[in-house]
C-alpha cells in the first residue's frame, strides 16, 4: 500500500544513514486500520438480497454478483451472512412499477415475491434445488415471524406502487445506464426494504445495480518489446502501435439499506474496465471476477475495517 | 558579591542540566524498552512506554515520532498527527521523521476522503 516514490525515498534515506554509521532506527511493519465507512454496529446480520443487472447477456449480473459478495463477506466481515434465495430485483421493479396506484394494497411478498423470507415455503438454493434457509454457519434457521412494528399488532405492510412510466418501454431489457434509471426508484421504496428486512431479522441489507457491458476501442497503444542491439544483446523497447481492443465495463453502484427502517444508509458507485487486444478470447465471466477483484476492497471498506499495511522507522 | 550570585547561578545551571540529563537518560530507557515491545508486536504496551518518554522528555523528537506510529497502528489518526507534528517542530531536519509523516499523510488523507458525504 507504499507508493513506490515513497518506497525509494526510504530505501534512499536507509542506504544513506548505513553509509554514515547512523544505526539508531528500527524498520518495523505496521497495519494501519482504516474504519468502515459506514457504522454497522447495530447490525450482526447481512442480506446481500439482489441487484438490478444489466449490459450483456452473458453473465448474470445479479445472481453472480450476490454470490461473490456473499463469499467475501462470509470470510472477511464479523457480519452473519444469510443465505436466502436470490431476488430477481429487476422483475420486481418491474412488478411495482406495473401496479396502478389505485390498486388494492400489495404485500411485499406478493408483490415484491420476497423469495427468502418465511412466506415463501422454502428457498431455493442457486441450483434450483429446494433446502431451508440457512444461515452461512451452516445451520438452518428457524422460521422467521415478521417483527410488527413497535407498539402496534403483527400486519402486513402494504407496498406503495412505485411511479409508472419506466421499465415497460422497449424490450425491458436492461442495456445501459439510462435504461437501469428506470429502476431506480425501488431502493427509495423504504416500505419494501422494511418489510424483507422483518422477514431476516432486521439485518443490514446490501443490495443496488450492476451494469456489465462489452467495450471496444481503438488507437494507439504503448507497449514494450524484445530486440537485439547490434551488440547483440537483448533490449526491451517501447512503441507505439495501432491496435484493435475489447473488452468489459463493470459499473455496480451498492447500496446499503437499514433493513429496520428500510432507509439507505450508503451507497457507492464504481467503474472499472478492462481491455484485451481484439483476437483475445476471454470468457465474460473471467473478466467479471476480474473486475470485481478491484472493487471488493472497496466494497469491503464499507462494512468492516480494513487495514492497511506499510512501513514506518522507530528512533532511538 | 558578585563572584558569589555568578557561583550560585553556576550551581544551579549545572544542576538543572544534571536533572535534564537525568530525565533524558530515563526517557531514552523508555524508548528503548518501547522499541523492544513493539518488535515483538505488543503494541500497547510500546504506546505506554513512548507516553512516558514524552512526559519524562517533552523534546525527546524520536520518542514522539515513535508515539505518532503506535498512536497511527492504533488507528488514533488525530493523536499520530499531533504526535508528527511534535517530532518534526523538535526536530525540523530529521528525514526519517518526515517520511514516516509523509506516509501517514497518505493514508490519513484517504481515510479522509472515505469519511466524505455519505
Amino acid at each position: 500500500m507504499i507508493a513506490p516514490r515513497n518506497v525509494a525515498a526510504l530505501a534512499s534515506i536507509f542506504v544513506l544513514c548505513a553509509a554514515i554509521g547512523c544505526t539508531n532506527f528500527y524498520e518495523i511493519p505496521i497495519e494501519t486500520p482504516i474504519q468502515p465507512k459506514m457504522d454497522v454496529t447495530p447490525f450482526t446480520r447481512v442480506l446481500v438480497a439482489g441487484f438490478i443487472s444489466g449490459g450483456t447477456d452473458d453473465v448474470d449480473g445479479n445472481l453472480e454478483t450476490v454470490r461473490l459478495l456473499r463469499s467475501q463477506l462470509r470470510s472477511k466481515s464479523n457480519l452473519r451472512v444469510i443465505e436466502a434465495e436470490v431476488l430477481p430485483l429487476a422483475d420486481i421493479a418491474r412488478d411495482q412499477i406495473k401496479a396502478p396506484p389505485s390498486a388494492p394494497a400489495s404485500t411485499s411478498t406478493d408483490q415484491g415475491r420476497v423469495p427468502g423470507g418465511p412466506s415463501g415455503s422454502e428457498a431455493t438454493n442457486h441450483s434450483g434445488s429446494s433446502q431451508p434457509v440457512t444461515e452461512s454457519g451452516g445451520q438452518t434457521a428457524a422460521p422467521v415471524q415478521p417483527l410488527p412494528p413497535e407498539g402496534s399488532a403483527p400486519q402486513v405492510q402494504p407496498v406503495p406502487p412505485l411511479p409508472a412510466g419506466g421499465p415497460d418501454a422497449g424490450d425491458g431489457k436492461i442495456r445501459n445506464e439510462k435504461d437501469l434509471e428506470r429502476y431506480q426508484a425501488i431502493f427509495e421504496n423504504t416500505e419494501f426494504w422494511k418489510k424483507l428486512g422483518q422477514e431476516h431479522q432486521n439485518p443490514l441489507i446490501v443490495t443496488g445495480t450492476v451494469l456489465f457491458t462489452n467495450t471496444q476501442s481503438s488507437g494507439f497503444v504503448t507497449t514494450n518489446r524484445e530486440i537485439i542491439d547490434p551488440l547483440g544483446r537483448r533490449v526491451v523497447q517501447p512503441y507505439r502501435v495501432y491496435m484493435e481492443r475489447k473488452g468489459f465495463i463493470i459499473e455496480p453502484r451498492f447500496i446499503f439499506i437499514d433493513g429496520r427502517t428500510g432507509a439507505v444508509l450508503y451507497s457507492d458507485r464504481f467503474h472499472e474496465e478492462i481491455l484485451y487486444p481484439a483476437q483475445q478470447q476471454t470468457p465474460p465471466l473471467s473478466s467479471y471476477f476480474e473486475l470485481m477483484d478491484r472493487l471488493l476492497p472497496s466494497f469491503l471498506g464499507s462494512l468492516s475495517t480494513q487495514r492497511i499495511r506499510g512501513t514506518r522507522v522507530l528512533l532511538k | 558579591m558578585f563572584l558569589r550570585a555568578v557561583t550560585v547561578c553556576s550551581m544551579l545551571a549545572f544542576s538543572m542540566a544534571g536533572v535534564l540529563a537525568a530525565d533524558r537518560s530515563a526517557a531514552k530507557e523508555q524508548v528503548d524498552f518501547g522499541i523492544k515491545v513493539a518488535q515483538n508486536g505488543l503494541w500497547r504496551e510500546a504506546q505506554y512506554r513512548w507516553e512516558r518518554a514524552v512526559e519524562l522528555d517533552p523534546t525527546y523528537a524520536e520518542a514522539w515520532n515513535n508515539l505518532a506510529i503506535a498512536y497511527e497502528h492504533s488507528g488514533k489518526f488525530d493523536d499520530a498527527r499531533k504526535a508528527y507534528e511534535t517530532a518534526i517542530k523538535l526536530d525540523p531536519k530529521n528525514m526519517l521523521i518526515r517520511q514516516n509523516y509523509d506516509l501517514f499523510k497518505e493514508i490519513n488523507d484517504r481515510t479522509q476522503k472515505r469519511r466524505g458525504p455519505r
